[in-house]
């Protein structure tokens, strides 16, 4: 049992990944974090978490953010733990705005990953690639829009009802 | 097997073949009845669902073939509202994620708050341990409705009544802090809503003594019931590499027998100078993560958050007394403006790692984006993996073993 800082889980993860596909590293504490090319996601989640050293078996926490129009980029955010080594480290996905690019889903890696995705995708409107069941999850099946983009408009009637702010 | 009124043993063989004849008979039509999925709706308004649940079943007779969980009926843009709120006008919205609970869900956004404005370490050691006493008031209370509602659903009515009629205490001890009975809004970015009452330390420590046997009593009633062992044990039982899978945490977790407790592993608030144990489930009825090793997991964190509560009681009437100069909103900042960055705060809450995922942009005093990681969702979603082949009866004790709050699963 070892836990690894952000510095020795670098080196490993890029002793492994192909060249380039971590983009970014930030060392800063509290929560180092690592963003990675969408493409390496997949390799990367299962060799965290199968590897001995990294062991990386719970996904805490995974969130969709969307950076607004201007940037026109929306985001994955992952925060992994590891519970026996108990390091913890934060991966970050980025795709754009069209939805034409799909993450890769990580359903598989880790199983609570499933709904989380599926909230990612009604809330923030996220694309999954090769998730089992990507469906709305909170907002109603018919519901039209993603409600946390920024660029968001709130509906005026749903269903005939007038909708009074 | 009753004597039969015409005597001799011929009669009897010739009934005991019509038994058999009969019940192979049945055994048939039951097979026939088998051969039929159907699918069937529990909830949204089924009392054993906790909430607005609805569970779409496949039932093959009697069997659970499939369960499809569908929720987002208490759906009300938590994280939406956020993201128009200033961060001290969003902890009274955090009081409605799990709302038994409503303490430990201000404290895990304070502190995630806190961290990101660089003031962990610097609260007076009295907040802390207001806070603590609190939350783990806080605990007892949503463990009792856990453990009192388990019962109700599955035919035991007496706990039930009794574990109303104590958390009743927790709630007045509540209205007595800060006037609400659940939702609180009591712990402030810095600080605390006011300082404990007068008098409040004799009360809860009279509380102490009186719960005290009151679990003893619970556990005579229920625990070792052997109607209720017989409904839980073997039921429902979750392997850990399963429940580290699906991301499930708190009792859920440590009832498949793993030593997994944030208070303990990230050491926060005055946790560190506390002396508690940390229990986990450990197969004594059945197989090691059954519906009543979850159980039994929460009634000993009840007797846990008890001894906690002492602990503190002692340190607020010794250690950090109440003096006159003492302000708890002294530290509260006017205008609370994190950095611009992002933090993960994660606390244990009765149901398991509660998280808020902040991300700050500096300029205002507004949150970017307010992502809630609710222990419920997590905790829900293991439902269908370990309700395949049950008894509908049986599902009921697996959801009811579950303790999940909807206000936290759809936020």
């Amino acid at each position: 049992m070892k836990t690894l800082t952000s510095h020795e889980i670098e080196e490993i993860l890029r002793s492994r990944l192909p060249e380039n596909s971590l983009l970014d590293v930030q060392h800063e504490l509290p929560q180092p974090s690592f963003t990675l090319q969408a493409e390496a996601l997949v390799e990367a989640c299962t060799f965290l978490r199968d590897d001995s050293r990294t062991y990386f078996d719970f996904l805490n926490c995974l969130s969709g953010i969307d950076s607004g129009p201007e940037s026109n980029r929306l985001g994955v955010v992952y925060h992994l733990s590891s519970i026996p080594h108990g390091h913890r480290i934060v991966l970050k996905v980025w795709t754009s705005r069209d939805g034409k690019n799909p993450i890769p889903s990580v359903a598989q890696i880790w199983r609570t990953a499933e709904w989380h995705e599926r909230e990612a995708f009604d809330l923030v409107g996220i694309p999954f690639s090769g998730h089992p069941d990507l469906r709305r999850i909170l907002m109603p099946d018919d519901w039209e829009g993603h409600p946390l983009r920024k660029d968001y408009e709130n509906p005026e009637s749903y269903h005939g009802i007038q909708i009074q702010y | 097997m009753k004597t039969p009124l015409t005597s001799g043993p011929q009669k009897v063989e010739l009934e005991y073949a019509d038994l058999l004849q009969r019940s192979s008979a049945y055994r048939t039509r039951l097979q026939d009845l088998q051969s039929e999925e159907m699918v069937l709706n529990m909830g949204p308004q089924h009392p054993s669902t906790h909430g607005v649940l609805r569970l779409e079943l496949v039932t093959d007779g009697e069997l659970v073939m499939d369960v499809v969980p569908h929720i987002g009926y208490l759906h009300r843009c938590f994280e939406k509202h956020a993201e128009s709120l200033p961060f001290p006008q969003i902890i009274p919205y955090t009081d409605r994620l799990d709302y038994m609970a409503s303490m430990n869900n201000n404290l895990a956004f304070v502190m995630t708050v806190e961290k990101m404005l660089g003031m962990k370490g610097k609260i007076p050691k009295r907040i802390e341990y207001i806070r603590v006493l609190v939350a783990e008031l806080n605990r007892i209370a949503s463990h009792l409705v856990a453990i009192g509602t388990f019962g109700l659903d599955i035919g035991a009515v007496t706990p039930f009544l009794w574990c109303f009629r104590d958390r009743e205490h927790i709630l007045k001890l509540m209205e007595w802090i800060c006037g609400a009975r659940m939702l609180y809004n009591y712990i402030w970015v810095g600080g605390l809503f006011y300082d404990l009452p007068m008098g409040f330390e004799a009360q809860c420590e009279a509380f102490v003594k009186y719960f005290k046997p009151k679990v003893a009593e619970l556990n005579r009633l229920l625990t070792e019931n052997s109607i209720f062992v017989q409904r839980t044990a073997n039921i429902g039982v979750l392997p850990r590499d399963l429940a580290i899978s699906y991301g499930c945490s708190g009792p859920v977790l440590r009832g498949s027998g793993l030593k997994m407790d944030l208070r303990r592993v990230d050491g926060y608030g005055v946790y560190p100078e506390i002396d508690f144990e940390v229990c986990i489930g450990k197969g004594e009825m059945g197989a090691l993560g059954d519906c009543w090793d979850r159980y039994k997991v929460r009634v000993d964190e009840i007797e846990q958050s008890l001894k906690i509560i002492s602990q503190c009681l002692e340190k607020l009437t010794k250690e950090h007394k109440r003096t006159a100069e003492f302000d708890p909103r002294g530290l509260c900042p006017p205008k609370v403006r994190p950095k611009a960055g992002e933090y993960y705060g994660r606390a244990e809450n009765p149901k398991g790692e509660l998280g808020f995922f902040i991300v700050a942009d500096g300029r205002s005093d507004i949150p970017q984006r307010c992502k809630v990681r609710g222990p419920s969702f997590s905790n829900l979603q293991v439902v269908p993996a370990i309700s395949r082949g049950v008894l509908i009866a049986d599902l009921i004790a697996i959801l009811g073993s579950m303790d999940f709050v909807l206000g936290e699963v759809d936020r």
